[in-house]
């Protein structure tokens, strides 16, 4: 566990750069993130972030690609078009979450 | 860490092709379950599927596969009763309904996840003359059907896997 400087605040990261506490997140802090995977956030990112974090508080678990497109409504196409190469990883780093274990 | 899935960060991307060569239920799903986990990776899949691979991609076939104790050592049943009438479609049954009890998606599901998430489902040109099929009877999402050697230049550079 290390720190990193996220969108000016001092942030305790893991090994790859996830938040290791979901609470430590913020908006700015999702922007950050986004932009260093070369992801600009739209409206419709934001709801696909908020259902993951909602998710996550709800059930303690970060949801899986395969519940964020039952559950979240959101197409598998239309992920992997959002945030592409690495869906589920990519959103749960960006909502401050952590990776994802489920193989679905 | 990188984005495009190579872990070493050297920036080509890394690919990945599964040749699904069985048929049956407890031998579909793990290529089915590592070629989706490689897409949420950003790897890029190729599925190949040949021989009674064909079954998981065959309209007629997808939902009905099976897993048989008979010759199967692993599944804990001795060949003598596993030879008996009705205990093939018992053990599919009953794998099958742990598959739902678990909420993992069914074959039919897990293609059409496979395939919205970009990876690419080919059937073998020999495997399918073997079997008197068309393409017409083939799942939907299967982008075509190619020969060996096709499959020889598409993985090229790529990580094969002979399940």
């Amino acid at each position: 566990m290390t720190t990193q400087a996220i969108a000016g605040l001092n942030l305790e990261v893991d090994a790859e750069g996830f938040l290791t506490n979901p609470n430590d997140w913020n908006r700015e802090i999702a922007e950050a993130m986004a932009a260093e995977l070369g992801i600009e956030l739209t409206p419709r990112h934001w709801e696909v972030i908020e259902f993951c974090r909602k998710d996550f508080q709800e059930t303690g678990t970060v949801p899986t690609l395969r519940r964020i497109t039952k559950v979240g409504g959101v197409p598998t196409k239309e992920i992997y078009k959002l945030f592409p190469k690495g869906p589920a990883k990519k959103v749960a780093k960006i909502a401050g979450l952590s990776k994802p274990t489920g193989c679905i | 860490m990188s984005e495009n899935g190579n872990g070493n960060g050297s920036g080509a991307e890394r690919k990945l092709c599964i040749i699904c060569s069985k048929g049956t239920l407890d031998m579909a799903y793990p290529g089915l379950v590592l070629a989706n986990a490689a897409l949420m990776e950003g790897i890029d899949v190729t599925m190949f599927f040949t021989f009674w691979g064909l079954d998981i991609i065959n309209k007629k076939k997808m939902k009905h596969l099976k897993a048989t104790p008979l010759g199967n050592p692993s599944m804990g049943m001795p060949n003598i009763l596993g030879v008996l009438p009705g205990v093939t479609a018992m053990a599919s049954s009953m794998m099958q309904k742990t598959i739902e009890k678990l909420d993992f998606p069914p074959v039919d599901e897990y293609l059409e996840m496979i395939h919205d998430a970009g990876g690419k489902l080919y059937s073998c040109r020999m495997a399918m003359d073997m079997m008197n099929l068309s393409k017409d009877d083939l799942f939907d999402e299967v982008d075509d059907v190619i020969g060996a050697m096709e499959f020889m230049e598409m993985s090229e550079g790529a990580q094969v896997l002979f399940i």
